[in-house]
């Protein structure tokens, strides 16, 4: 008869074979995707890539003015989005700590944290592309803010609650009114985990597609006027890799290639970031 | 009948001003009552410790004299706490004036995450203009007069928090009397150390009485006998017996004040 010991023990050994192996089933896809990924956009990779327009089908070209175009509209979407979501979060942590309007804000903002992004595509349409008549990058940057809002937001409450209440008291004891209690001390104990959460930010924007479609669109062209449609890298990827043409086929493997690279290393950095902040 | 040694020689207590009078004061947190009309006088350049077991309301009545509590909504005193001729909890008292005025060390070390001379120069720069070589001269004067000079000179733009737990807490009592307050108060400075640093921290107790107003909460009785020169014990809020350290240790009125310090409860 099997003892309690070689039993348990046993079962212990069925429970790890099950969870190795639902890992390694989950783990092979991702595999399977970025070799795929890296595979079909190594192809494709060349200089030119960087240096000449997206092609009409069957020309040569590459990927310029939709890299310069996410370049542009990440940034306007992230310079929008931040100190809207800071101050916010700032709001919700340190002044409005006590208040219920807090309770509400922070329902909605994760409600908005988990919303669709189609609908913040559908909404700026109505919102600036109607009024204004055309579809424009500025749109399109707008609609990407409405999204890094609020993961800030998140990040910057939660790092700011995450400050001990003795160390904003040390400050307060020392005649600090709040708005420097805040800024020199809570700021200061919190700025790692608050950058990581804009960098988070940009790594979720910088693949969305759906927003895009419905504000900047898109452009074949050279485009750095914010008030013209202005080509992205998503967008760009959405329609390339759609098409019947094999050369357009290519450029979106290589496009989606740069894209996940990006987001990649920004994750690196973040946490990077985030282990430091940990540290201290 | 106690064993604990009494240093405040009672008869040596320098005999002066009252800095810190209150009067019937009561303390709530929301509805529960945590102090209950306390009347209690403060003397300038002497130690004064409160004492209790825990829950007893001494911490809070030493938050009371800043206003801490005031950073907080649903805490609300009541009564009067008047500090040179000026009851600091009327509404219209401004806070970080008072603060200023009113200096605080906390239980646990509370450096800013930032470097040793950008803690003391933190709040120097909130109420004074300084140049830089004033400013390093007042931060020099502040680590040395807390006794830490020597330890960190050579590393000031070091990150404050690299210091040792005893490092830090003079180094916050430091960055407290670098703004020449009038009172500190001292929340159980010395319950996160290590006996040495303990020492250093109550020599630097008995060093600054010199000039300044100290109140200290402490849950070491022997700490209280060996710095305080005026001792009050607090129970359930109310203060019970205050008077000069040794004749509260050798000779307390009150049975509950011998039941605490002969440590038959708390």
């Amino acid at each position: 008869m099997m003892s309690r010991y070689s039993r348990r023990l046993l079962r212990s050994r069925v429970w790890l074979t099950f969870s190795v192996g639902a890992a390694a089933f989950g783990l092979l896809w991702l595999v399977l995707i970025l070799s795929t990924l890296v595979w079909n956009g190594l192809a494709g990779l060349s200089f030119s890539v960087f240096t000449e327009m997206t092609p009409p089908p069957g020309g040569a070209g590459g990927l310029l003015n939709p890299i310069i175009g996410s370049l542009i509209i990440t940034a306007l979407a992230v310079a929008i989005g931040t100190p809207v979501g800071i101050l916010a979060g700032t709001y919700m942590a340190e002044y409005g700590r006590f208040d219920r309007i807090t309770y509400a804000i922070r329902f909605i903002n994760d409600i908005l944290l988990s919303a669709p992004s189609i609908i913040v595509g559908l909404f700026v349409y109505e919102i600036l592309v109607v009024p204004m008549g055309h579809f424009s990058g500025f749109a399109g940057a707008v609609a990407l803010a409405v999204i890094v809002i609020p993961v800030v937001v998140r990040t910057t409450e939660d790092m700011l609650l995450l400050v001990p209440n003795q160390m904003r008291e040390a400050a307060s004891a020392l005649g600090a009114p709040q708005w420097f209690v805040i800024s020199r001390v809570a700021y200061r104990a919190a700025q790692a985990g608050i950058i990581t959460g804009v960098l988070l930010a940009v790594a979720r924007i910088s693949g969305e597609t759906a927003p895009l479609l419905f504000t900047a669109l898109n452009n074949q062209f050279w485009s750095i006027n914010l008030n013209t449609p202005m080509p992205s890298l998503p967008v760009v990827i959405f329609q390339f890799a759609l098409s019947p043409y094999e050369d357009w086929q290519r450029l979106a493997w290589t496009g989606a290639l740069l894209i996940t690279a990006a987001v990649l290393s920004l994750s690196v950095l973040a946490r990077t970031l985030a282990s430091k902040g940990g540290e201290r | 009948m106690n064993s604990i040694a009494v240093r405040a020689a009672a008869d040596n207590i320098p005999n002066t001003r009252e800095k810190l009078s209150i009067r019937a004061l009561s303390f709530f947190y929301g509805e529960a009552k945590a102090l209950n009309g306390i009347d209690l006088q403060l003397h300038e350049r002497q130690v004064s410790a409160l004492i209790g077991p825990s829950g007893c309301g001494k911490s809070t009545l030493l938050r009371v004299l800043n206003r801490m509590y005031a950073l907080y909504p649903n805490q609300r005193a009541e009564g009067e706490v008047w500090l040179d001729g000026e009851n600091i909890l009327r509404p219209e008292q401004d806070l970080n004036f008072l603060r200023a005025k009113v200096g605080m060390v906390f239980q646990k070390p509370t450096p800013f995450p930032m470097s040793i001379y950008e803690n003391i120069a933190f709040g120097l720069r909130l109420y004074e203009k300084l140049s830089r070589a004033e400013m390093g001269e007042r931060v020099e004067r502040a680590l040395t007069r807390a006794a830490l000079w020597e330890e960190v000179k050579d590393r000031l733009n070091a990150s404050a928090l690299g210091l040792s737990g005893g490092q830090q807490q003079r180094l916050c009592i430091a960055r407290t009397i670098a703004v020449k307050p009038e009172v500190i108060l001292l929340d159980e400075p010395t319950s996160a150390l290590d006996p040495i640093s303990t020492a250093k921290v109550e020599d630097l107790i008995d060093e600054l009485k010199r000039d300044f107003t100290i109140v200290v909460v402490t849950h070491n009785m022997q700490q209280a006998a060996r710095v305080a020169d005026r001792t009050a014990f607090l129970y359930l809020g109310n203060l019970i017996e205050e008077g000069p350290t040794s004749m509260m240790f050798n000779n307390p009125k009150d049975r509950r004040t011998l039941d605490y310090i002969t440590g038959r409860f708390g």
